[in-house]
């Protein structure tokens, strides 16, 4: 399936998108999908946290992904 | 009450007290945090401020119910601004009020502290020669 990620912060810099596409097994966990983006993108282990959201809500790495879920980058967040 | 706002424009001090304004409640507390023209020796000439605006709806609202869990307080404003900032304006205003003054500091010290964990809004810090995405590394 196509995933659609969207990015914020700096990881709008490390993808050089606000919206990347993403290939990846149906049924894939959160997980799988960071290892995956990892693997493309190994500046994203270089931050000090970053958290996957599915519509909304910051996801736990077993969570499964559908392609309707809406998915967001979390870097390290610094509001206020 | 809980009144959530996200907006590049202005942040307006008057229209958060007004909100939060309730002849029930006998204080307000209010906390406004605004761009610092330094940061770790240098100098800053602007932030920019990113949100990813549903989410970050969301996050404020649960902090803010927590707020009135803990604290039960009776009214919470909070406005964060997105966009370009220049240092002394303010990027996010936070009034609470209640009849009871100690809850009032309590709950706006508690919701600052949290937005600054979990609530999805970014900021870059351009300085004259370069800029950085602030806590995004270790």
């Amino acid at each position: 399936m196509i995933l659609k990620i969207l990015a914020f912060g700096i990881t709008k810099d490390i993808f050089g998108t606000s919206e990347k596409e993403i290939e990846i097994n149906e049924g894939a966990s959160i997980k799988a999908l960071k290892e995956l983006l990892e693997k493309d993108f190994p500046e994203l282990k270089r931050l000090k946290s970053y958290f996957i959201a599915v519509d909304d809500e910051y996801a736990e790495d077993d969570q499964i992904i559908t392609v309707s879920n809406e998915i967001a980058i979390i870097p390290p967040v610094s509001g206020g | 009450m809980v009144d959530i706002k996200i907006t590049e424009n202005k942040l307006d001090l008057t229209d958060c007290f007004t909100l939060a304004s309730d002849p029930a409640c006998g204080g307000m507390a209010s906390f406004v945090g605004t761009v610092r023209n330094h940061t770790k020796g240098k100098s800053v000439t602007r932030l920019e401020y990113e949100c990813y605006e549903s989410m970050a709806v969301k996050e404020i609202q649960k902090i803010a119910d927590k707020a009135i869990f803990l604290f039960s307080v009776k009214n919470i404003v909070v406005h964060h601004r997105t966009g370009i900032l220049f240092p002394g304006d303010a990027a996010v205003i936070i009034v609470v009020s209640d009849g009871h003054r100690n809850a009032v500091f309590d709950a706006c010290s508690f919701i600052i502290e949290n937005i600054k964990k979990t609530v999805p809004i970014w900021k870059k810090e351009i300085f004259e020669d370069g800029e950085e995405w602030v806590s995004a590394h270790p």
